[in-house]
């Protein structure tokens, strides 16, 4: 059923959106990963607009997260003001993002852009997930584990403005977690992910929270920066499609559903192995398309 | 040499006896796009009304199907650090969103140069008119590539001996409309021609409008981005929380 997508501007077929949603969906359910980073390239290679591709994928991980978010604020495994800290360098980082892209897509450069940031980003996240799944893959045959210091300190702590953060039961300074915020909301403009994969980490290593509030505290920061970046995107560019939107959450929605119960019961570093070759997959056909000579030079766009 | 064989022809194509006129007739004047709107049909018809018996000559018509022009850049990629980017821009400042050309006979047999260049029927006369950069030499490439990029998408078209011509008389076409059409005024212009030259012609307006979900999206983003934007995020908030309830049941 060919629908038409009022914002992108072109037909696409409806169940193919819902099937992209679909397997990005139990991808994200399998592995606990946002999937925005799969999406977004994903919507380019159906013929979506950049601009809108990126716009709506931001909506949709609004859309994604919030259960999420709400879930762990029930439990309390959520930093709230780690979380606010997190939120005021995001949005920072988002307000810059959307003029970076309002800039460039005047210049006519907002895709090529985006697809480099693709091509870098999808890059190191593949080759990372390919060694460390091969890494944890040896490991699980030769049962040898490694003992970690609980808590370390590093140059983190010796940063002024220091704030007592109860729920992570840290004294640290309030810069690096803005920046951290800075950085995650610069690429969820940019780029259409909530950035996850690169907070979670952060927290972990360089502020040192602990584990069980991580998640909760990300997806709290996700939620309201994808939620600030959807407004920005509509209110500077118009590229927030909602249809398309909505679309690709009801899939998305259910394949994750699906995700979580498959991964459960399949071997975890053989799934990791397959997620690492399908980002590096993605990440070559981006590049490709910067590389090779496009067979048609030219390109339209609308004018003054 | 050149201007003087056109203002010849502009003496000569305007009809002083306007013989043969005109009388058009359109299947409907308002086309509504809904959201899965996957293409229409409009027929377009009309007689040749004269006042004496049928003039000498081969008896042509040519009708054409504009789409609203609006202002468009052309961009084109060279290679720049081995990437592939856009680097040149030119601007064209009208061009048709959508325009076809349906006629009795190919086009060449029913219609002088000359008379394509002053009525501009073809589509390649029609976005010829570029103010480019200087520093582009070969800025005639820029409109070439709009009109070659729109026949592939099948929004410049071009059909020949579509057109039936009853009697000299009566004549009527279809024109298969595709789906990613812009809305807007559409104009249908029918031509007359004898041995090449136009007799007469008349204008048409069709309004197509996008109707539903999809228009009221799409005016919505325009008209009042901000409210959008906002309405966009409660419309995920609530979807993301309804699927959790669904999905804590199952």
């Amino acid at each position: 059923m060919q629908i038409y997508l009022p914002i992108a501007e072109v037909s696409v077929n409806a169940f193919l959106l819902l099937g992209l949603g679909g397997l990005v969906g139990i991808l994200s359910g399998m592995f606990g990963v946002g999937g925005g980073f799969l999406m977004t390239p994903l919507l380019f290679f159906i013929g979506i607009p950049p601009a809108v591709a990126v716009a709506t994928e931001a909506n949709q991980i609004v859309a994604s997260s919030v259960s999420g978010a709400l879930a762990h604020l029930r439990r309390k495994t959520l930093d709230i003001q780690m979380g606010i800290i997190l939120l005021v360098g995001g949005i920072i980082g988002a307000a810059i993002g959307v003029q970076i892209f309002v800039v460039l897509k005047e210049a006519g450069q907002v895709d090529t852009l985006v697809r480099i940031c693709y091509v870098i980003l999808l890059g190191i996240i593949g080759i990372m997930m390919l060694v460390e799944s091969v890494r944890a893959f040896r490991r699980s045959h030769q049962k040898r584990t490694i003992r970690r210091k609980l808590h370390h300190h590093n140059w983190v702590h010796g940063l002024p403005f220091k704030f007592k953060f109860r729920t992570s039961g840290l004294y640290i300074s309030a810069i690096p977690p803005l920046l951290v915020g800075a950085v995650v909301g610069i690429l969820a403009a940019i780029m259409g992910v909530g950035g996850g994969f690169i907070m979670v980490p952060a927290m972990i290593y360089l502020l040192g929270m602990p584990t069980k509030v991580v998640i909760g505290t990300s997806l709290f920061q996700i939620t309201f920066v994808t939620a600030f970046t959807t407004v920005m995107h509509a209110a500077t560019n118009q590229s927030v499609d909602i249809a398309l939107a909505f679309l690709l959450f009801v899939g998305g929605v259910v394949g994750a559903q699906i995700g979580a119960r498959i991964g459960v019961k399949l071997p975890s570093e053989q799934l990791r192995i397959f997620l690492a070759i399908l980002v590096l997959g993605v990440c070559i056909k981006l590049a490709l398309d910067l590389l090779l000579e496009p067979t048609e030079i030219y390109s339209i766009g609308i004018g003054h | 040499m050149h201007n003087w064989l056109i203002t010849l022809v502009l003496f000569a194509g305007l009809p002083a006896t306007a013989n043969e006129e005109v009388i058009a007739a359109l299947s409907q004047n308002r086309i509504a796009i809904t959201a899965n709107f996957d293409g229409s049909e409009i027929f377009i018809y009309g007689a040749i009304k004269r006042e004496a018996p049928p003039e000498e000559g081969n008896l042509g018509i040519i009708i054409t199907l504009a789409g609203p022009l609006i202002p468009t850049i052309v961009r084109r990629k060279s290679r720049r650090f081995g990437i592939w980017v856009n680097t040149e821009a030119v601007e064209i400042d009208e061009a048709p969103t959508f325009y076809a050309v349906a006629s009795s006979a190919p086009l060449g047999n029913i219609l002088t140069f000359v008379d394509d260049l002053k009525y501009k029927i073809r589509i390649e006369e029609m976005i010829k008119s570029v103010g480019a950069p200087i520093h582009i030499m070969d800025a005639q490439s820029f409109p070439e590539a709009l009109v070659r990029i729109r026949q592939q998408e099948g929004l410049y078209i071009e059909i020949p001996e579509i057109v039936n011509i009853e009697e000299e008389t009566l004549f009527g076409t279809r024109f298969t409309l595709p789906a990613n059409l812009v809305k807007g005024e559409y104009t249908a212009t029918i031509y007359i021609t004898r041995d090449g030259s136009v007799v007469d012609q008349q204008e048409s307006i069709i309004q197509l409008e996008k109707v539903g979900l999809g228009r009221w999206i799409y005016n919505l983003a325009h008209e009042q981005p901000l409210s959008y934007g906002i309405l966009a995020v409660l419309l995920a908030i609530s979807t993301g929380w309804a699927a959790s309830l669904i999905f804590r049941r199952i």
